[in-house]
């Protein structure tokens, strides 16, 4: 791990939705090591400023992916970002997914929107560990279908033995599949609690939502992982922008367990 | 957590049963229409597999789907209140197998059985309460350019 940015060069950008690019970047020089599912980098964009942002994709040669949403001016200018133009990062920061926990039981991954990018690399790792985990679903909700992210990565998710189910808010014209909130997918899937992990990305409320379904289905508050964001600035735990409670996600986080969280997440203003 | 539908999962066996002696088997085809809003709520559904998408008819427009039902959810709550009007329309996005409930003996049932009513009266309020809760939700449009997702 590095305060330093170290340079990264940018070797594929791709369009994921209008406003989301994903950024396959190596590194230029030394490389970060130690990225796992769920940790995340501060991510420079030079001269304008960092933010952070969950691996993706973890690939060989030290190959790192960033999915990036173009909400402001950094992650803006980390969005219009091209092969061959150069990045910093630092990090890995901050707890991943804990993979060991769920070996051996379901795997059930809910994503809100862009909360699905920090749950790739699970997916991936799950599927390509065949026999460390049951049942593998993945329940995605998105505001529209043309928001949907890893469209042509889920079919072969599904190829490969997961349940994928997707539902949106705003369905277009031509959408054939699931309207309504992520949750009601949970209807859908015949969880095993006492033999499911769960890991539930995405915005705090539908967090919050998400957990209190699956609390009600039997999952104890303990087989619930919840990704949480708060404003990140040093990524080391010592600036404390990021504090909930006695919490600091860039260092205690993004990852945390729900029985952690559960009444810190009740608190308004925390 | 077995595959009944929902309405039932915790519904004594005893309680079950008899609900389901006023049962029918019922398929609807992929496009076929389930009911119309403001036509008469005289069933509902307990759906075993395939989708139903729940629409608002909006005059100039083509029916606008608000929300899709699957397999172990219940369609249909417009028959316990008066004055027992579908409040949405109902679509099969596919082909569609159901149990179907005949709203006026479903009533009488838990008018002579209070236990049983209760029983599932309270399962309908629960899920209604739910759908209200979904749909509040989705009013804050959370997954919004500004939302609060982390990326």
């Amino acid at each position: 791990m590095t305060t330093v940015p170290v340079p990264y060069r940018v070797t594929a950008a791709s369009a994921e939705t209008a406003d989301c690019v994903s950024l396959e970047v190596t590194p230029v020089g030394q490389a970060l090591p130690g990225f796992t599912p769920g940790r995340f980098a501060m991510v420079y964009a030079f001269g304008v400023g960092e933010v952070p942002i969950s691996v993706s994709a973890i690939g060989g040669g030290h190959r790192l992916v960033h999915t990036v949403r173009a909400i402001g001016a950094v992650t803006g200018a980390l969005c219009r970002l091209r092969a061959g133009d150069a990045v910093g990062l630092r990090g890995p920061y901050g707890v991943g997914w804990d993979l060991d926990a769920a070996a051996g039981s379901d795997v059930l991954v809910v994503a809100g929107g862009i909360g699905l990018a920090p749950l790739r690399p699970v997916v991936r790792h799950v599927l390509g560990h065949p026999g460390h985990y049951g049942r593998l679903r993945v329940l995605i909700g998105t505001r529209a279908p043309e928001d949907l992210l890893y469209r042509e990565e889920l079919a072969h998710w599904r190829r490969a033995a997961a349940q994928v189910e997707v539902t949106v808010d705003r369905p277009g014209p031509g959408w054939r599949g699931s309207v309504g909130l992520v949750t009601t997918l949970l209807d859908r899937v015949d969880t095993r609690p006492d033999r499911t992990t769960a890991l539930v990305c995405g915005p705090e409320v539908m967090i919050r939502h998400t957990a209190r379904a699956l609390l009600a289905r039997g999952l104890p508050a303990h087989r619930i992982q919840v990704s949480l964001e708060r404003n990140m600035r040093c990524g080391t735990g010592h600036c404390g922008h990021c504090q909930l409670g006695p919490l600091l996600l860039c260092r205690d986080g993004p990852v945390v367990g729900y029985h952690r969280t559960r009444s810190l997440l009740a608190v308004r203003e925390l | 957590m077995t595959a009944w539908p929902l309405l039932l999962d915790t519904l004594p066996q005893v309680q079950r049963e008899r609900l389901f002696t006023l049962a029918g088997e019922r398929d609807f085809p992929a496009g076929g229409t389930l009911f119309d809003e403001g036509g008469v709520a005289d069933r509902f559904w307990l759906i075993r597999s395939g989708e139903v998408a729940l629409d608002v008819y909006v005059p100039g427009r083509r029916a606008q789907v608000v929300e899709t039902l699957g397999p172990r959810q219940q369609l249909g709550w417009s028959w316990i209140f008066p004055p027992y009007r579908w409040h949405l329309g109902a679509r099969a996005l596919c082909p569609v197998r159901t149990w179907e409930f005949p709203a006026a003996e479903v009533r009488e049932l838990c008018t002579a059985d209070t236990e049983l009513g209760y029983e599932l009266m309270l399962r309908c309020a629960a899920l209604i309460a739910d759908r209200l809760q979904a749909t509040r939700l989705r009013l804050l449009d959370l997954y919004a350019p500004h939302g609060s997702v982390p990326s």
